[in-house]
Order: C-alpha cells, then structure tokens, then sequence
C-alpha cells in the first residue's frame, strides 16, 4: 500500500509540476497585462515539438533543448509585439480572443511545419524506472521535478533580488503606480511573454520523453494550468505553483483510488469545492469590495 | 441622541474590524424623516465605511440598524433599497454603458410592475413598465437639469453632471431614507448650490437625508443635525453651531497645530 | 423604426432570400448549420454581452439538449421531438442548481468554474458508453410530425432560420426590457445595481438559465439535423468557440452574435481549399479581426459607418 502511494505520490507530483510551470506562465502574462494568455500550452508544444525535430535533424539533445527554448521565446516575444502590443488598450476580453487566435494560429502552423503524428524523446538519462522503497519511478520524473525547482527558485531569485524583477512585482501591484514611478510597463509585458515561453517551452522539453508531443497538446495544458492557477489564486505565483502540484496529485490519486476515466472530473469537482470556499483561490489576494 | 423613536433610520453602536483594524467603534445616528442629517469628520474618519454598512455592502461586526422601527441590521442592499433606503457613492458607481436616461431607469427597478416572462416576449405589461419607467426618468433628469443629456452615454458625462446623476437614479427608488456621500465634491459654486437646492427639495418632500459632506458651508446651511466623527469614533454631535464651537472638533480638522495657529491669531 | 425592429427585419430578409443563390443542396445544411450555431451563440450573448458573466461551458448545456433528443426515445420511448422541450427543461433545471454556487465567482474564477462544469458534461459523454455511445456518438431518431416525415437541408433550413428568428427577437425583448436593463446595471457596476433594488445573484441566475435554455434548443436542433451526435459538441473546444463567436461579433450586440457565428462557421467551410494552412489562416483572422474591430464586428463596423458621413 505504501508502495502504491509513493507511486501515485511521484507521478502526480511529476505532471503537477508540469501544470505548476503552464500555470506560472499564465499568472507571469496576468500579473503584467490582465490577460489570460490561451497560447500558453502552445509554448510547451513548442518546446517538445522542436526539441524532437532538432534532435531527429541529427543536434545533440541539449542543443536542441537550448534551440527550442529560443523558438518558443523568439515566438513568445513575436506574439507581444505583433498581437498584443498594436491591440494595447483593447478589453481584457478582446484581448484573451487575440491568445485563443493565436493559439489555433501556432497549432496551425506547428501541422504545417512539423507534422500531425505523436512523438517521444529519449528519457535524458535512461528509462529504466528506479526501485524507490517498491515504488518504480522514472529517472525523467526527477527531471522534470528537478526542472521545475530549478525554475521555481530561478524565478523567485530574480523577482525577490533583482530590480528588473521588482518592476515586474511592482506592475503586477498597480500598474498605473509603476509606470508613474518609472517603469516601462510595456517592457515588462514583452519580458512577461518571452519568461512565460522560456518556462512553457522548458516544461514540453521535459515533460516529452514520459508523455508523447504532438502539435496539438497544448489545449490540454492550457486548460489544467489555468485551472491550476485559479485554484492557487490568479496573480500568485506561489499559488501557480501549489496549484499546480495540487492539481497533479488530485488527478494521479484520483486515477489510482477511484477511477481513471474520471480523474479530471474529481479534480475539477474538488476546485469548485475550493472555489466556493474560498472564491479568490488559496492565495489569491483577498479583497473588500471598496466603493 | 440615537434610538430616538420617531427615527425613520437609526444606527446604533456600530462597529466594524478589517484584518484587526478597528475602523469603526460605538457610532450611531438617527435620521428623521424630512430632516438633513449631516456626517462630517476628517478623511479616513470612517464615513463611508459607516455608509457602506447601513447600505448593507458590508456586515457591522456589532451594532444595530433599525429602518422604521425594523431590525434590518443583516439585510443585503437590494432588500434595504426595497425598504426605501437608497444611496450615492462617493466614488461614482454610474452604469457607465447606458446612457444618462438608462441610469435613472434602472434606478426604477423596484417600481416597475412587469416580469421576465412578459419582458422576454414583450407583452404589453413589459412595455407599459417601460415607458412608465422612461417617463419617471425623464422627470427626474429634469429635476437634476440633466434632461439634455438624456440620451448621452454616461461615460461621456463631466464629474459635476455624474453626481447629479447618481443623485436621480436614487431618487428614482422613491427613496424614504437617502444616504448622499460628499454629492458636492469636485463640484463648482454653481453646481454646488443647484445640489444644494435639490437636497433641500428631497427633505422637503419627507426624505430622511443622511449626507457626508466636506464642503462645511454647505454642511452649516443646510443640515440640521451633525454627526463628527474621528478615526472611527464619535466626535461630537449636535446642531451645526454646537458643533462649530466644539474644540475637540476644531482640533480633529485643524490638527493641534491648527489649534495653535487658530489660538494665535 | 426603432434598431430592434430593423435588426429583426434584416435577419428575415436574409433567412428568407439567401435560398434563392444556393447553387446546391448542400448549402442548405450549411446555412441551417450556422442559424443553430447563432442560436446557441445568442444564448451565450445574453449571459456574457448582457449580464457580463463568462462561461466556459456552454457547450455543456449544447451537448444536454443534444444528448436528451437520442436518450429521450431510447430510455423513456419518448416521441424526439417532445425532447426538445425535455432538453430545454432538464438544460434550465440543471443551469438553475449549478449556477447557484457557481454564479458566486467573479471573472476568470467563474470561467473555469463553468469550464469544470462542461469538462463534467463531456466526460460523463465520453465515460458512460453503455448510455451514451462513447466518444463514437450516438444516433437521433428521424423525427416525425403527424405522419410526415421531416428531413431534408431544405426543411431543416427553415425550422432553424425560424427557430434563430425567434431566438433572436426574444433576446432583444430582454435587451430593451427591465429585465435587460437590470443585468446591463449588474454588468456595469454590482454595487450600484444592489443599491437600486435589484437582487443581483437572481438575475445572473436568471441570465445563465436563459443561456442554457438556448443553448439545449440549439443542441437540439443540430442532433436531429445531423441525426447523430458526439461528445465534441459539448466539449471544451466547443465551448471557446461560442465565445469566440460572441466576442468577434461584438459582446454588446445580439446581432453579432449570429454575425460571429456565421463567420466561425463559414471560415472553415470557405477555407477548405487551403488544406493544411486552413487552421493557421483561421487563427490569424480571428487575431486580426479583434485587433482592428475592439469592439467586435458589429459594434466596429457601426462606429465607422457613423464616423464617414453618409
């Protein structure tokens, strides 16, 4: 029993912390513009997609890795520049449409560029599970948990000691008070995008060996990694983050104890039931109505 | 002063905590109707805090409110406003989609005798409550001296005419107890005596005005009874002149540096 | 005249004339496609455009009314087309239960909350195969009308042209109704709204149970055209369709509503002869058309109109 539990303790924690990194992307674009950002998986299949052509075109997988990387932010900051920037000033809504364009836009062309079958990569460092007190575990579990940290204190570093991090913080918090003090909110949104990309396309690199890639598995992540940001409080990158993993774990030990078929139906069930608690997420900023 | 029983709305002891933070201790007033009440204290005495919970936004931690003699201390606004209490806000909370006429229309929400069934397939009863709706509106656009501007988006509207306009859509609750938060603010002398004139119409008419206001000489000339409060508490009450002469109200808005400034002059 | 008035008579002037230019049978179900599609979408403007709350799962309340014309007959022998009304009220009633809590949420929280919502319709669509056929589908029974059989593009064209018409004029009588203007004041400001009298939560509830009202009569409709249905049409994509579709027809406006939908519809009818590049084409219109109409086609369209003088 103990075994099994680690089992499903791993493996949800293993996709949680995929949805954790969508997520991050997600409140990473909201807390700089109010978007909701629908081309956010479009990023992790892009970091699978290339990653598994470049590799397939003879590149070793780092560089292939690194190469991905760059697409997804060179796509990321396009994305910015040519879609969200001449829209400046749109609704929140309007501006939301643009991202679910652009998101039917890159899968259009990620069909056209690449192909429409499944693809793997080669686990980084063999796929002989790991016997951990009965539980197997795959080595690119721990890539991709490792990864995750990586990012997760990456990301606290630079938002928590560096000033380019600060303006970040300090537009989330009102952005008309940081442009009156001197920050270029327009620069943070690109950065915001092409941070977001960078993290979206790291999570499809790592996550494609256990998962498969294919152009169109980007829906599938946007959805949970928005979910998983509203369950953790939209804005919170700490909520991003428990999100995420909460979210990850529901699903694995939903599978495993009640029904695979329906395991994003208990995870759902169990984010309204927060929801209706708690309306602003677990860490979401709660406010009073001021009038 | 409070609890007085021909008071149409009464507060009592009212308090309320946001996080820890005492924002409102022991304050209360009593309105009564035909009368102006006026709640005056420096910023962030707790005025509209005070407004926000007799209106029913926020829930009192303690205290009581009674509106004509019921207890409607837990009573959410839409049923308070059915009781015939209705407010404006300081920041202006126009429908800022609907033109001017729209605004006071859907001030007449609860006057209007028609149903979703009648208003989905526009009987006739949904189209008499809509042009009896529109009627009444325009009435009171006119009362404000908005009537010109019946049909522009609100959103287009300068400051002065928006609170006017805040002041018609209350109206148009036939309101029997109206709480007006600073109606004067950001308004020029003219405005401001035009307001003035109407407040003084609505009381006329058997309203309990509540008002929170800065400008002091509206405040001396029209009110009747004034409330201070300071940092969430009670000041001072009284008549306007009671309340002028009053040296703890004095040192609430001077500051004690003003006092000493006053004193040495 | 006023707008309501012309908007109504425009649409049946189209609804009626366009037969005429049909080269072919087969645009008869196209078009009957998106007057159902725009049924569904005008539901959805009434909750989003009108009151201002977003839903994620409206195809949710599509795939019920659809689902309810194949399971009407199989479980109960029910005539189908006593299903459509059976959907619309098992729709209403399901909206009304589920949108009570769920109504509580504001903004982004409520659009995965009512995404969670359809995800539940959809699984349960895709899981229960011995009820519902699975991810294959299952079959509409031919529905018959005093002996008569109908089927047929044609037929089909004018029962939803029709059934669009009616939708449509119901959405503006609530639009220019007390009612309407109670969930345009809850749209634009709650507070004030709560101030003036109006029982904010009741109206949203209101505003969701006439949404999923349309949106099963829709389901409906579509189910026994193609007399087949599958759990895509009450899936997530479906769902970010319909708002698509109001948002680029303009949230405002009813109209638009059939406008976005015409559009979402044709485009992937019309683009076919671009093979693969068809979903990428599609993608750049829909970022295109809202970053130069904001405000969404009809809304934009008008304001030009206004600004050249005529």
């Amino acid at each position: 029993m103990g075994a099994e539990l680690l089992q499903f303790l791993v493996s949800g924690l293993t996709v949680g912390a995929v949805y954790a990194l969508v997520a991050l992307g997600f409140t990473l674009i909201y807390n700089a513009s109010d978007v909701v950002n629908f081309a956010q998986g479009e990023f992790v299949m892009l970091g699978g997609m290339v990653t598994v052509f470049a590799v397939a075109a003879g590149l070793a997988l780092p560089l292939a890795a690194a190469l991905a990387i760059l697409v997804a932010v060179a796509v990321g900051l396009l994305l910015h520049r040519l879609a969200i920037e001449p829209a400046r000033g749109a609704s929140a809504v309007t501006l939301i449409i643009i991202t679910i364009g652009a998101s039917i836009f890159l899968r259009g062309v990620a069909q056209i560029v690449f192909d429409k079958q499944f693809h793997q990569l080669p686990a980084f460092s063999g796929s002989d599970p790991i016997l951990l007190a009965g539980a197997a575990i795959l080595p690119q579990s721990f890539w991709v948990l490792g990864g995750a940290v990586l990012v997760f204190l990456g990301l606290f570093v630079f938002l928590e000691k560096t000033l380019l991090g600060k303006a970040v913080l300090a537009t989330a918090a009102n952005r008309l008070a940081a442009r009156l003090v001197g920050v270029d909110t327009s620069f943070v949104l690109a950065l915001s995008f092409g941070l977001s990309a960078a993290i979206g396309a790291l999570a499809g690199i790592l996550i494609t060996p256990i998962t498969l890639t294919s152009f169109d598995v980007g829906t599938m992540l946007a959805l949970k990694g928005f979910a998983a940001a509203m369950l953790g409080g939209m804005g919170s990158p700490l909520g991003a983050v428990v999100g995420g993993l909460l979210l990850g774990l529901l699903e694995s030990f939903a599978a495993g104890t009640i029904s695979s078929a329906y395991k994003d139906a208990v995870a759902f069930v169990v984010i309204l039931a927060v929801l209706f608690t708690m309306p602003q997420g677990l860490f979401g900023r709660r406010s009073v109505e001021r009038v | 002063m409070t609890g007085r029983s021909d008071a149409l709305l009464s507060a009592e002891n009212i308090g309320i905590s946001f996080g820890g933070l005492r924002a409102l201790d022991g304050v209360g007033f009593a309105a009564r109707a035909g009368e102006i009440l006026a709640i005056i204290g420096p910023n962030g005495a707790g005025k509209t805090t005070l407004f926000n919970i007799v209106s029913g936004l926020y829930r009192a931690t303690e205290g009581r409110i009674t509106l004509d003699g019921k207890d409607v201390t837990q009573a959410p606004p839409h049923r308070l406003a059915a009781l015939g209490l209705s407010r404006t806000f300081q920041n202006l909370q126009v429908f800022f989609r609907m033109t001017a006429l729209e605004n006071v229309m859907a001030g007449r929400h609860l006057r209007e005798g028609s149903s979703l069934f009648a208003d989905l397939f526009r009987l006739p009863r949904a189209r008499r409550a809509n042009a009896a709706t529109r009627d009444a509106a325009m009435a009171l656009l006119e009362e404000v001296g908005l009537a010109d501007k019946a049909e522009l988006p609100a959103g287009s509207l300068p400051y002065g005419a928006l609170k006017r306009l805040e002041i018609a859509r209350a109206l148009a609750t036939n309101p029997r107890v109206l709480l007006l938060d600073e109606p004067a603010a950001g308004c020029n002398p003219v405005e401001t005596e035009e307001i003035d004139r109407l407040i003084a119409q609505v009381a006329a008419r058997g309203v309990a005005v509540v008002l929170i206001e800065h400008d002091m000489k509206l405040v001396m000339r029209i009110s009747r009874h004034v409330v201070v409060l300071n940092q969430g508490r009670m000041l001072a009450e009284g008549t306007p002149e009671q309340v002028r002469t009053n040296p703890e109200v004095i040192a609430a808005y001077l500051g004690t540096h003003g006092v000493k400034e006053a004193s040495l002059a | 005249m006023s707008a309501r008035w012309a908007t109504l008579i425009i649409l049946a002037v189209i609804i009626g004339t366009i037969p005429w230019f049909f080269p072919s049978g087969f645009y008869f179900r196209v078009a009957a496609l998106i007057w159902v599609t725009a049924l569904a979408a005008v539901g959805l403007q009434i909750l989003m455009g009108q009151a201002g709350q977003v839903s994620l799962g409206h195809a949710g309340f599509v795939g019920i009314g659809a689902y309810t014309m194949a399971l009407g007959p199989k479980l109960l022998g029910l005539d189908v087309l006593l299903c459509l009304p059976l959907g619309a009220a098992i729709a209403g009633c399901v909206a009304f239960v589920v949108g009570r809590p769920i109504l509580r949420l504001k903004g982004h929280y409520l659009a995965v909350a009512t995404l969670g919502f359809g995800m539940l319709v959809t699984m349960v669509l895709v899981n229960e195969v011995a009820l519902t056929g699975g991810p294959d589908g299952i079959r509409i029974p031919r529905p018959e009308l005093l002996g008569w059989r109908i089927r047929g593009g044609e037929t089909f064209y004018w029962i939803t042209g029709g059934a669009l018409l009616i939708g449509v004029w119901i959405a503006l009588n609530l639009q220019a109704s007390p009612s309407g203007r109670a969930l345009a004041a809850l749209h634009d400001s709650e507070v004030a709204a709560r101030t003036v009298g109006i029982d904010v939560a009741a109206h949203k509830l209101r505003a969701f149970v006439i949404a999923a009202v349309y949106g099963s009569v829709a389901g409906g409709l579509l189910a026994l055209m193609n007399g087949f249905v599958t759990p895509d049409a009450a899936g997530f994509l479906a769902s970010i369709e319909y708002v698509t579709m109001v948002v680029i027809g303009g949230l405002a406006s009813v109209p638009g509503a059939v406008v976005g939908a015409a559009l979402l519809v044709l485009l992937p009818q019309t683009l076919t002869f671009l093979h693969e590049y068809e979903q990428a084409v599609i993608g750049l219109l829909i970022m295109l058309f809202m970053i130069f109409l904001r405000a969404g086609i009809v809304p934009g369209l008008a304001a030009l109109l206004r600004r050249r003088p005529a």
